[in-house]
């Protein structure tokens, strides 16, 4: 018992003056307190283990999180490592699929620039076959027709004139396909850009592959505002609409239906805020299920080695950046019509005269 | 005689017509062209009865010369009319299915003119 409990218990025992039953009932009330007393101390002493206890989890815990932060520290930095790998495999990505392009178009190019220069070839030699026949006309006195043959050469040095720019446009085109796109905007005539690619795809097939072949066809809008673009990346969006839809028409046509004329058509077309391109084809147009995944990184139905499915991908970043956008109009088994609307950039002054 | 150039490069006509200028002016051979494989056809139709030369461009958008090539030969003409094709530098395999498909003779680009004469004058 408690020894203060029991010190009263002592003096009450040993008092006369109170009645043996009030003594009774005291003891009786000594003895409950005490048991009470008894109780709340092992309950605290309970509760002192508990809290031992929990003092012990949580220097645990606390140990295990640490080690997890640490965990989580060391994932973050490989991820940040990978990161910057993906980034960097993506920039060389992005460099090799414009190379192989590049190489597409190789033999387009070879193919573009063999007829202007041969052109340039035939038209001067025949310039300077006509020149002796003038002098001859002009040595027998008849100036009229030494004249008219002199009207012929000149028109001949503007032929010669046309097809070498012809050329130069061309080897000039490629060599700023090839170059990293400094992104710059220059005033640029969309219909220009449009038929230089459109040749350079239909022949660069062409010549890979002599089984292909399709018609194409040009509609563009005469009065179309040139607009500020960077030139070499909304060339290569238009060269990956161009070739995928020569690609749709040519799988087509490998279906060998009789009545099947594969055809790509190129639009152009001033809207009221801007210009539209319309890459259209006559393939089989793209599956519903797929519709939603086509624009996607490396999302290709080409067999391996043919596509790298970043064709869509980059071209939707492209115009993207012009502040444009891509629609895609097709019928299952009709064809795609890809569209591309560009805004003309107001008070955006290029050229300062 | 009778030629029908068929080329896509429209310049190809006033090119003819200054390399023939003499032929031309003389009327030992006369020139027509055809823009495309379908324009060369339809000129075939509406002039079935004239005896024509035809010399023919490969790379072509739409029909293609091979194309035309197998049309024209396909038909029940008698005479058949003589295909010559012009192939590009080193294009073996255009010119092996041109054979096959029965042309005549062949030309390769850039086009010498002089032996195309000698040719011609040949026929
Ligand atoms: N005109 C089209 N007609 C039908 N399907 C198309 C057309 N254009 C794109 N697609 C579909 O979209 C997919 C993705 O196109 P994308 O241009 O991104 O890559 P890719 O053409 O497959 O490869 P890459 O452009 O690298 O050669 C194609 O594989 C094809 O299934
Ligand atoms: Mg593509």
């Amino acid at each position: 018992m408690n020894q203060h409990l029991q010190s009263i218990l002592n003096l009450i025992q040993k008092d006369n003056l109170i009645s043996a039953e009030q003594k009774t009932t005291i003891i009786k009330a000594l003895k409950d307190a005490d048991k009470e007393l008894e109780i709340t101390a092992f309950k605290l002493d309970r509760t002192e283990k508990v809290k031992r206890t929990t003092a012990i989890l949580l220097e645990e815990t606390i140990e295990e999180l640490e080690q997890k932060r640490m965990a989580i520290e060391e994932t973050n930095s490989a991820l940040q490592k990978s990161l910057e790998e993906l980034k960097s495999t993506q920039a060389q990505l992005i460099q090799s699929e414009k190379m192989a392009s590049l190489g597409e178009l190789t033999a387009g190019i070879a193919h573009e620039i063999q007829n202007p220069l041969n052109f340039v070839n035939n038209f001067s030699e025949v310039s300077n076959e006509l020149i002796d026949e003038m002098k001859e006309e002009f040595r027998n006195g008849e100036t009229e027709e030494g004249f008219a043959i002199a009207d012929d050469i000149k028109q001949n040095l503007e032929k010669i004139i046309h097809h070498g720019k012809r050329a130069d446009a061309i080897v000039k085109g490629m060599l700023e396909h090839s170059r990293t796109s400094s992104g710059e905007k220059v005033e640029t005539d969309i219909n220009a850009l449009c038929d230089e690619y459109l040749r350079l795809s239909f022949h660069g097939l062409r010549a890979k592959d002599k089984s292909f072949n399709a018609a194409f066809e040009t509609h563009f809008d005469a009065n179309l505002p040139r607009i500020n673009v960077a030139s070499q990346d909304i060339g290569r969006v238009l060269l990956n609409l161009i070739n995928n839809a020569f690609y749709a028409v040519n799988e087509k046509l490998k279906e060998g239906k009789s009545d099947y004329n594969p055809g790509v058509e190129v639009i152009t077309r001033k809207t009221e805020k801007g210009i539209e391109i319309s890459v259209k084809d006559n393939g089989n147009g793209i599956p519903e299920h797929i519709k939603d995944k086509i624009f996607q990184p490396f999302f290709t139905t080409k067999p391996t080695g043919k596509g790298t499915g970043l064709g869509l991908s980059l071209s939707y970043d492209i115009v993207k950046a012009h502040g444009g956008e891509i629609k895609i109009e097709s019928i299952e088994g009709h064809g795609a019509n890809f569209i591309i609307n560009l805004p003309v950039e107001k008070f955006h002054i290029t050229r300062v005269l | 005689m009778n030629v029908l150039v068929v080329d896509d490069e429209e310049d190809v006509k006033l090119l003819f017509e200054q390399r023939f200028r003499k032929e031309i002016k003389s009327g030992e051979m006369e020139f027509e062209f055809a823009f495309s494989g379908e324009a060369a056809l339809n000129y075939l139709a509406q002039h079935q009865h004239e005896a024509v030369l035809i010399l023919s461009d490969i790379n072509m958008p739409g029909m293609s010369g091979l194309e035309l090539l197998k049309k024209i030969k396909e038909k029940e003409s008698a005479p058949p009319p003589t295909v010559v094709m012009i192939t590009a530098y080193g294009d073996d395999e255009n010119y092996k299915i041109a054979m096959g498909l029965g042309a005549d003779d062949f030309l390769t680009k850039p086009l010498d003119f002089t032996l195309l004469k000698e040719k011609l004058k040949a026929i």
